[in-house]
């Protein structure tokens, strides 16, 4: 099966190729069957390569293949070439199996769309960079993939592009991110000079010889790599280009957005742990920017109205939480909650992309309301989604991923009191949120009229979406409860063991105050959005609240304080040097050499007396010169 | 003997398309297309040569006729791996000048292709001429017909344009010529041979101080050419006004005579000095990053702004060949030949835009993805390419620079990598403004047509190659390592 890898991100790039090319002769049906067609054939492969692998662990670890030799020069050397251990099988299981999802639940949400190939083109393009990226086995061949899927991030966004909001986003998204990219890149050239190598299982092997724990050079290779991992995955403080990047198709919003490419980040900390490890500074700084960002996108997610912005929103601060777990060292947990997270985000927002295009395009949750009988499908589906989200305890996925690293937050070797209060502060937003948006999406009055429902097409993917996030959650249990830990056995045959401090409380404490406190969650939400409150009409009478609102609304003014800082004096500096400052010297050589003329070429007016009088002076001239020396 | 040929080649076909233009135009655009055609075919068939060739770090054409013996001067013409791919280059985008001139060009046509022609024949006699006197006066062979190019069937202020590029480049071609007499006199004086070729001179013994005010004489008008800022200003209004095949020379080739100069003549002739320089042209190279950069965002005129892009760009080849390390010197030989394809083809497109829409400027563009699908598919492929996205060709260019500079110059490496962000900033901005949005015009626009299509196919294609197989030019330009005593610790 091995030598069959290839295939996992050549057939999206098949599609690719055939549909950019082509597209435009296909019928639309063909267009369908081949853009959701090679993901469906992708997952297939993935799926049995996987269990291939999960039967009979490959003794290095990992499958290999070698397709073509790139480049080699002097020392460095890199191979087009895939590697697939437990990380990345994983990550290629997850891009694979949703995407297809996506894609089938694609060909009937873009079916009226004018542009049906561009967006499958752009999707299967999108997949097969995906999966580059978490099959590189080389930092080369990674940030191929790690750009590639910023490009199609952006030619999904503004896959709409005649609206200017939604060109602009996609900017917004391409460079913010570039910003993050390339700190990476000097990352890279940094390991590359240190270690002469830029092949993964050779840095990982070759840094704990090289450096010593702690040492400024792997600190500063670790932020680089951090910094490229915080631009993709929206962390603070470059997470302001997510909530914009809602402007793209819902599809694309659960794919790219949710599901597979904001992990991107998350990815690469694992991939290139031990470099983290080696770095206490640099896995302190991960957390830290985890727990902000987890806490600061919660707040942001409470007071959005559009349902879109809330899911970016409360997407960040879930990765936020992956980021947290990293920090802390906590590897197989960050794993486990990336895995669960991309099965529920991925429903919600095809579910409410659903509930989107139903309504007419319609955004603002409080024009909607009351559709739990008109859509019962979307209803439950969704519910399903958010329960898992506001980590439902037992029943959902989420409550088992989140468990783990609220539990690791504290206990694990880089846990800290503060970083576990601020996890706890955010699974209380994250089950009041979630609540807020059941309640004033599918309870209350009906404010705008359904139109045309969602067919099978649409539905039956949120189905086996809804199901996978209750179900996925069982194969990994906290140890305490049951002896299941099906997934951390898998991941850690890559990734290590999470240390734990000693002298802790019993873990059942944690897990208690977690549960309650998402419970707590839960129940706020429900006494500030089950109809009529009183409780929010005051609150919406103080101003002082008010501005709070708005100031969470904007996502913190992050958006201004780039724009006063950055954006503004770049615009500054570029309109005042347009017409090129330094084009003025040559045009004052050129305009003294015009005056020179002017005034010479009034010596040459073709009168003779004006010559003999000339001649006659310099005669004289040359005389008295004689004379005086 | 063969290589005398292809340049013959070049110069009697365009004698030859002028004279048939008087009886077909249609003849003339024929003539030209084979001729530069044959010559393409016979630079592949060179790579037989080259293959042969047991040891393949070195010279495998070398040719030497007698020309001016009294003064040293003969007919030197060699070739080794990196001529050889800076004449492949020459001649693809030959070819696709060519064809991209079919329609626009409707007077004069003769001459027009004549002139393109003796350009070419230039270009391609400066990567191979190995004596001074030879090399100068292909120099100037390209310069002329290119000037009439420009002047001749340019855009409104096509004077200005020519005049400052004319003026510029000659006062770097005075310059060099002085250097290369003194050169010659230095070299003279102390082996009593007084002769003007290439490999005679090398190794000349010098003062520091003499050295380095010789090397000056050729660094400038290589940097000029290059350009380097702040000698960049004719560029923008040269590429601006000049035709589109113009712009697609001058971009793709003219500016690589610079770096071709620096990288086989002033590193080999003058080792020490330029190491002492070094620092200050990596700043230059530097600056030119940012500063074409930033003035590339702020241009709403589309070539000039692409030429800016170009400023940019260029930067990069300057960083990476003062950086004395071997994976920058392979990157910049990249820079050149995937600069050549990415701007070549982003210049064409500009081209094609203004034989539809009568306008450069790209604030009176907007919305031209819905009319022309496939052209917009392309020019994102090369608005990437400039962005420098990974599996397009510019990418590993611009990587071997940054990552082979950052041995030796980690400051100047990373702000040079800036350079990275301001370039996503501006093609994204090019891009929006002239593909996205509203479309303002009402009356229709085609599509590319067949022609059209296939030059973008063709350099598509090529920069795609480039990125995913770019191994065989760095094996055939590898040797390089050796002109250079730093390159190859």
């Amino acid at each position: 099966m091995q030598q069959y890898l290839y295939l996992i991100p050549a057939l999206p790039l098949l599609g690719f190729l055939v549909l950019s090319m082509a597209g435009k002769h296909l019928s639309r049906n063909l267009i369908a069957g081949v853009g959701a067609g090679s993901i469906c054939a992708s997952a297939l492969i993935a799926l049995l390569i996987s269990a291939g692998f999960l039967q009979s662990p490959p003794e290095t670890g990992a499958y290999t293949q070698v397709l073509w030799h790139w480049f080699a020069t002097s020392n460095l050397s890199a191979n087009i070439s895939l590697r697939m251990d437990a990380l990345s099988l994983v990550f290629i299981c997850i891009i694979t199996f949703i995407g297809a999802l996506i894609h089938i639940y694609s060909v009937a949400f873009m079916r009226e769309d004018r542009d049906y190939a561009r967006f499958f083109a752009s999707m299967n393009l999108f997949v097969c960079a995906m999966l580059t990226l978490v099959m590189a086995d080389n930092l080369v061949l990674m940030y191929l993939g790690w750009e590639g899927v910023g490009l199609c991030s952006y030619l999904l966004i503004g896959f709409w592009y005649e609206t200017p909001n939604n060109y602009r986003a996609a900017n917004k998204a391409f460079v913010i991110t570039r910003i993050g990219d390339t700190a990476m890149i000097i990352g890279l050239f940094l390991l590359f000079k240190e270690l002469g190598t830029l092949y993964i299982p050779d840095i990982l092997a070759k840094a704990s010889q090289q450096f010593g724990s702690g040492s400024d050079t792997i600190t500063l290779i670790a932020l680089l790599l951090l910094s490229g991992g915080i631009g993709k995955s929206a962390q603070l403080p470059l997470q302001t280009w997510l909530p914009d990047a809602m402007a793209g198709p819902s599809p694309v919003s659960a794919l790219i957005h949710a599901a597979t490419m904001v992990t991107a980040g998350v990815y690469l900390i694992a991939r290139m742990h031990t470099l983290f490890e080696l770095s206490p500074i640099a896995m302190q700084v991960t957390a830290i920017i985890g727990a902000a960002t987890l806490f600061i996108a919660g707040c942001s997610a409470m007071v959005q109205t559009d349902i879109k912005r809330i899911l970016a929103y409360s997407t960040i601060s879930q990765i936020g939480y992956m980021f947290l777990a990293l920090g802390v060292g906590a590897w197989s947990a960050a794993i486990f909650h990336f895995f669960t997270h991309a099965f529920f985000k991925a429903l919600l927002f095809l579910a409410a992309g659903a509930v989107i295009e139903t309504l007419h395009h319609e955004h603002d949750i409080f024009k909607m309301g009351g559709l739990r009988k008109k859509m019962p499908v979307i209803f439950y589906t969704f519910t399903i989604g958010a329960a898992a989200l506001a980590a439902l305890p037992l029943v959902t996925a989420g409550f088992f991923s989140k468990d783990q690293i609220l539990w690791y937050a504290w206990s694990a070797n880089g846990g800290h009191p503060v970083l576990w209060t601020l996890a706890l502060m955010g699974a209380f937003i994250t089950a009041f949120y979630s609540t807020r948006l059941i309640l004033v999406v599918f309870w209350g009055e009906m404010k705008t009229t359904p139109g045309h429902l969602p067919g099978k097409a649409m539905t039956i993917p949120l189905v086996i979406l809804a199901f996978f996030s209750v179900a996925v959650g069982w194969i990994e249990w906290p140890h305490n409860i049951l002896h299941v830990s099906l997934f951390s056995e898998l991941v850690q045959q890559a990734l290590p063991a999470t240390t734990l401090k000693s002298g802790l409380p019993p873990e059942i404490v944690f897990q208690f105050i977690a549960v309650v406190v998402s419970l707590l969650g839960i129940y706020t939400g429900y006494v500030l959005y089950y109809g009529q409150s009183e409780l929010l009409m005051r609150w919406k009478q103080s101003e002082g609240l008010m501005n709070v609102r708005h100031f969470l609304y904007k996502g913190w003014k992050f958006d201004q304080l780039y724009d006063m800082l950055l954006v503004r004096p770049f615009l500054f500096i570029t309109g005042i040097n347009k017409s090129d400052v330094s084009d003025k010297l040559y045009t004052a050589i050129a305009n003294a050499n015009l005056y020179l003329n002017r005034i010479f070429s009034v010596s040459q007016n073709g009168s003779l007396r004006w010559y003999v009088t000339g001649v006659l002076i310099g005669i004289l001239f040359i005389i008295t010169l004689q004379l005086l020396l | 003997m063969i290589l005398i040929w292809m340049i013959c080649i070049l110069l009697a076909g365009g004698i030859l398309s002028w004279i048939a233009a008087r009886r077909s135009p249609l003849l003339a655009k024929w003539i030209a297309l084979l001729t530069v055609t044959a010559d393409l075919l016979i630079t592949c068939w060179l790579f037989s040569f080259y293959q042969a060739f047991p040891d393949k770090t070195s010279w495998y054409i070398n040719h030497q006729a007698n020309w001016i013996p009294a003064l040293g001067i003969s007919f030197h013409v060699a070739m080794d791996g990196f001529s050889h791919v800076l004449l492949l280059l020459t001649f693809f985008l030959g070819i696709l000048a060519v064809l991209c001139s079919w329609k626009e060009i409707k007077e004069k046509t003769g001459f027009y292709f004549f002139n393109l022609l003796w350009t070419l024949a230039g270009i391609s006699g400066v990567f191979i001429a190995m004596d001074m006197i030879l090399f100068y006066f292909c120099w100037e062979i390209m310069l002329i017909p290119m000037y009439f190019l420009i002047i001749l069937w340019g855009d409104a202020r096509r004077r200005y344009a020519g005049y400052k590029f004319f003026i510029f480049t000659q006062v770097g071609s005075l310059l060099m010529l002085l250097s290369i007499l003194a050169l010659y006199f230095v070299h003279g004086d102390q082996t009593g041979k007084y002769t003007f070729d290439y490999f005679s001179l090398l190794h000349t013994a010098m003062d520091a101080t003499v050295a380095k005010w010789i090397m000056l004489g050729f660094l400038i008008a290589f940097a000029i050419k290059l350009p380097v800022v702040p000698f960049h200003n004719w560029l923008p209004d040269a590429h601006g006004e000049a035709p589109t095949a113009g712009s697609l020379v001058l971009a793709g080739l003219l500016l690589k005579t610079g770096a071709y100069g620096i990288i086989r003549f002033v590193l080999p002739l003058f080792p020490e000095s330029a190491v002492a320089i070094a620092p200050v042209m990596i700043l230059f190279g530097v600056a030119g990053i940012i500063y074409g950069a930033l003035l590339a965002f702020s241009q709403t005129d589309l070539k000039r702004l692409i030429a800016y892009t170009s400023v940019s760009h260029m930067g990069f080849v300057l960083v990476g060949i003062f950086s004395f390390n071997n994976i920058a010197m392979q990157g910049v030989v990249m820079q050149i030949l995937t600069h050549g394809l990415s701007t070549g083809a982003l210049f064409v497109m500009a081209g094609m835009l203004k034989e539809r829409l009568h306008t450069r400027d790209i604030d009176r563009m907007g919305g031209m993805w819905t009319s022309m699908p496939a052209m917009g598919g392309i020019a994102i492929l090369f608005t990437m390419a400039s962005a420098g996205l990974p599996v397009l060709g510019n990418f590993i260019a611009e990587f071997f620079v940054l990552l082979g500079a950052f041995a030796n110059y980690p400051t100047f490496s990373i702000i040079a990598t800036l350079g990275l962000i301001l370039s996503a900033i501006y093609s994204l901005r090019m891009l929006q403004k002239v593909f996205m949005g509203q479309q303002h015009f009402t009356e229709p626009v085609k599509d590319i047509s067949a022609r059209e299509l296939v030059i973008m196919a063709a350099l598509s294609i090529s920069i795609v190659i480039l990125g995913l197989f770019p191994q065989p030019v760095i094996d055939t330009v590898q040797h390089l390592s050796t002109i250079h005593p730093l390159l190859h610790e």
